[in-house]
């Protein structure tokens, strides 16, 4: 498993669990985190965080740090 | 009519063009205030269809209703306790999947819910097919197919609230999302407690209250308590369903109930979603590519901002002065229409002034807002947040906070409605607090005065460093703020990136209309207080209350000037030149002593003492008292004071020789143009910051603070300085 904030541009992998505690994690599921979905990472900031993902077909930001408390199984690019 | 009172909810994400439903539904007749207690805009508006008068209640948009945030307890508490006769539910229907969470959530409350599968060719171009029927029949409500952009399905939409509303509806019912076996167990285990008091079951779904309470939901578990009878009891059951579901799953429950219903949506989109021909090029992602480019991303939104700036500001300075004129115009007319006199006086220099002084600032704030709901509306405002997040977050803020307080240097007053596009009330007090650092450009003037007369060649670097001042403040502040008033947990940053779309003119007046009302009816109301009592402590007690009658002096004057003329001297000329300049001394040392005797005067003579420690002499204590009314004020009064002339401006050569022989030392000075900086900010502000927390505990702690803060600073700065032997 290898945390979301260390893939690069263009990567893509599935959730495979959401750490973190209470309201945070509990936001992130609402938003479509959730174990199984695909994200892709479409690009970071300018200064490199943020980062913008793309989940169940919208794009959404996330603070790297948060990003780190995904963890996720990576997909071979197709 | 046949039935009055039918309350329509609307709900929905953000984003999902729910704003533009709710405009084309009501049209003008809607009325825009606040929910009580809370800074989040209540809009309710009404519309007659069929015979019926429906009222519409725009709810805050949400992505779920986990009374997290104040918008979801917002909106929850509205559903719950008003109970909507129908609630509609918009969806952004290319984004199904996200979207129907929400749907999800309102079906488990048990309200009478329409689906509305809003920009229906979006997701058509994109190659979505919904088959609606199956959609409507899985979660048992009327689904309907809009375009908002294009005010299509609106009719269509209102026949079917009309078919709820008389229970004409075949595909409604109501269904349960299944949790699986385990879940199921605890919540009809919670649900037998709940039905010993069947009271409790008339006003809640008794499965909605059990869901929430294996959710942990306080709120829920507040609303519990209070039922006398067995809420204890409740209460119990649901601390032993968590434990024996935690012990399970090895997971909080609310964990696995979110999956769960994702879970029953992506089931559902199995069945009701087509996607065919993926779309080749995604144009919104290719501008994306360019506006938040790594090396483009900055001065395309350096560009935008200047852009922004010049048409509030630059673009704006026409009406403005159109305005300034007209008011100039109307007090002129005034004066001479009415006989002089204490009527005239306060109708001219009271009422029709401070009023003028507020108006002005309207075309500011329309095309300030015009702009904002254009970024806001084409999607570019959450572009802007994402490239300066790591910025703002340095100093504890959101990516948003940065156009409030950039918008601050021009005018702190709409720059501090404009902090309402940030969702977290907490990011938005903040923004709101630490913005009248942000030095605005009517301080400018007592900067330019006060460093072109003490400072010479260095003037520019002078004023410049007053602008870093207060931005190193604001962080300062702003740190000091998030650990001490603010603190807790920040909510993540989740931030939808909508897809950029073309706004519609409609909407963005709407948009712009709506800030630009509430602005006019609030503002005009305090400032007019504001400048009436203002004028009366300066106007009074009336002149011939004087110790010393100037009236004679003036007639002297006159009468000298006429007994040369009639000598017919030679010097005529030069001697009447002098006169008139005697005469014109006369009437200035006259309105010095005027308002220095006044109570505005007095008041500052009498706050003397408190400004003492920071080398401020009577003249300039009153000069920041009625500086409270619109800093640039400072250098008027000033003027006056130090006879120099009411006309005084930042440029005039008499008041800077009169303020160098006033004793005044450069580190006196600027002193003063720090404690100008950072004190309290004008009445149009500080009645911005109460309307817009919605408290005037934050206007009285944003005074309070502010004065301080200017205190503390300005001692340091001049006793410092003098340390160093400045």
């Amino acid at each position: 498993m290898t945390p979301l904030s260390e893939f690069k541009e263009g990567e893509r992998g599935v959730i495979a669990k959401v750490n973190g505690r209470g309201r945070f994690r509990k936001r992130l599921q609402e938003m479509g985190f959730i174990k199984g979905a695909e994200v892709l990472v479409e690009k970071y900031a300018p200064l490199r965080d943020p980062m913008e993902l793309v989940l169940k077909g919208y794009h959404v930001s996330l603070r790297v740090e948060e990003a780190a408390q995904i963890m996720m199984e990576k997909l071979e690019n197709r | 009519m046949k039935q009055e009172n039918i309350t329509i909810a609307l709900t929905g994400n953000p984003n999902s063009g729910k704003t533009t439903m709710f405009n084309n539904l009501t049209g003008t007749r809607q009325h825009v205030g606040n929910w009580p207690g809370v800074t989040v805009e209540k809009k309710v508006g009404t519309v007659v269809h069929n015979g019926y008068r429906l009222r519409v209640v725009d709810l805050p948009g949400t992505y779920s209703l986990t009374a997290y945030s104040i918008e979801e307890i917002v909106a929850r508490r509205f559903l719950v306790d008003e109970r909507p006769d129908v609630v509609v539910d918009i969806v952004d229907a290319s984004n199904l999947e996200r979207n129907l969470y929400l749907a999800t959530q309102l079906i488990e409350l048990g309200v009478k819910l329409i689906l509305v599968l809003n920009m229906a060719d979006v997701a058509q171009s994109r190659g979505h097919q919904i088959d609606a029927a199956s959609l409507g029949k899985l979660l048992g409500v009327p689904v309907v197919f809009t375009v908002g952009s294009k005010n299509v399905g609106t009719k269509d939409l209102l026949d079917r609230v009309l078919e709820v509303v008389e229970d004409r509806a075949t595909v409604s019912r109501h269904i349960h999302i299944s949790y699986g076996h385990e879940l199921e167990k605890e919540i009809k285990n919670i649900q037998d407690v709940i039905w010993q008091d069947s009271s409790i079951g008339e006003r809640f779904s008794t499965r909605w209250l059990a869901v929430k309470l294996l959710e942990n939901d306080t709120a829920v578990q507040d609303r519990v308590k209070s039922f006398a009878t067995i809420g204890e009891q409740i209460l119990a059951q649901a601390e032993a369903s968590r434990e024996r579901l935690t012990e399970f799953y090895q997971d909080d429950p609310e964990m696995i109930l979110t999956d769960q219903r994702y879970g029953f949506i992506s089931g559902a989109l199995k069945e009701v979603l087509k996607v065919t021909a993926k779309s080749k090029i995604d144009l919104s992602r290719q501008v994306d590519l360019i506006l938040t480019n790594r090396i483009l991303g900055f001065p395309i939104f350096i560009f935008f901002i200047w852009a922004m700036f010049q048409v509030t500001f630059t673009l704006g300075a026409y009406p403005m002065e159109w305005i300034d004129a007209g008011v100039g115009w109307l007090g002129g007319l005034t004066a001479s229409l009415m006989p002089p006199g204490l009527l005239r006086d306060l109708l001219v220099n009271g009422v029709i002034a401070g009023v003028g002084s507020v108006a002005i600032f309207l075309p500011n704030i329309m095309l300030l807002f015009f702009c904002i709901a254009l970024f806001e509306d084409t999607g570019y405002l959450a572009r802007a947040a994402f490239i300066m997040d790591r910025v703002m977050h340095l100093i504890g803020l959101h990516g948003k906070s940065f156009i409030p307080l950039l918008m601050g240097f021009g005018c702190n007053a709409p720059a501090i409605m404009a902090a309402r596009t940030l969702e977290s009330e907490r990011d938005r007090i903040l923004t709101i607090l630490i913005n009248p650092l942000m030095s605005c450009s009517a301080r400018l003037p007592v900067y330019v005065l006060l460093a072109g007369t003490f400072f010479g060649a260095s003037a520019g670097n002078v004023i410049f460093s007053i602008y870093g001042l207060g931005i190193a403040l604001a962080i300062a502040m702003g740190k000091l703020f998030r650990v001490t008033l603010f603190r807790g947990e920040t909510a993540p940053f989740v931030m939808e990136l909508p897809p950029y779309r073309v706004p519609t003119l409609k909407s963005l007046l709407i948009h712009m209309w709506d800030r630009s009302k509430i602005f006019l009816r609030k503002m005009g109301g305090v400032i007019l207080v504001g400048s009436v009592v203002i004028w009366v402590l300066g106007a009074f007690p009336r002149p011939s209350e004087f110790p010393r009658d100037y009236g004679v002096d003036k007639d002297a004057v006159s009468n000298t000037q006429a007994k040369e003329v009639t000598l017919g001297s030679l010097e005529q000329g030069d001697k009447s030149q002098e006169l008139t300049a005697a005469h014109k001394g006369n009437v200035q040392a006259e309105a010095s002593a005027r308002l220095s005797q006044s109570y505005l005067g007095r008041l500052g003579q009498a706050i003397q003492p408190v400004f003492d420690p920071l080398g401020f002499d009577w003249r300039t204590s009153v000069a920041v008292v009625t500086g409270f009314v619109a800093k640039e004020i400072v250098v008027s009064t000033l003027g006056v004071l130090h006879a120099a002339g009411a006309d005084a401006n930042e440029e005039s050569e008499a008041l800077r020789r009169a303020l160098r022989a006033s004793g005044m030392t450069p580190l006196g000075a600027y002193t003063l143009m720090a404690f100008v900086l950072i004190y309290v900010p004008c009445l149009a502000t500080v009645a911005v910051i109460s309307r817009e927390t919605n408290s005037w505990k934050w206007a009285a702690f944003s005074i309070a603070y502010s004065l301080a803060l200017a205190w503390v600073v300005s001692f340091l700065i001049y006793h410092g300085g003098k340390l160093l032997g400045l």
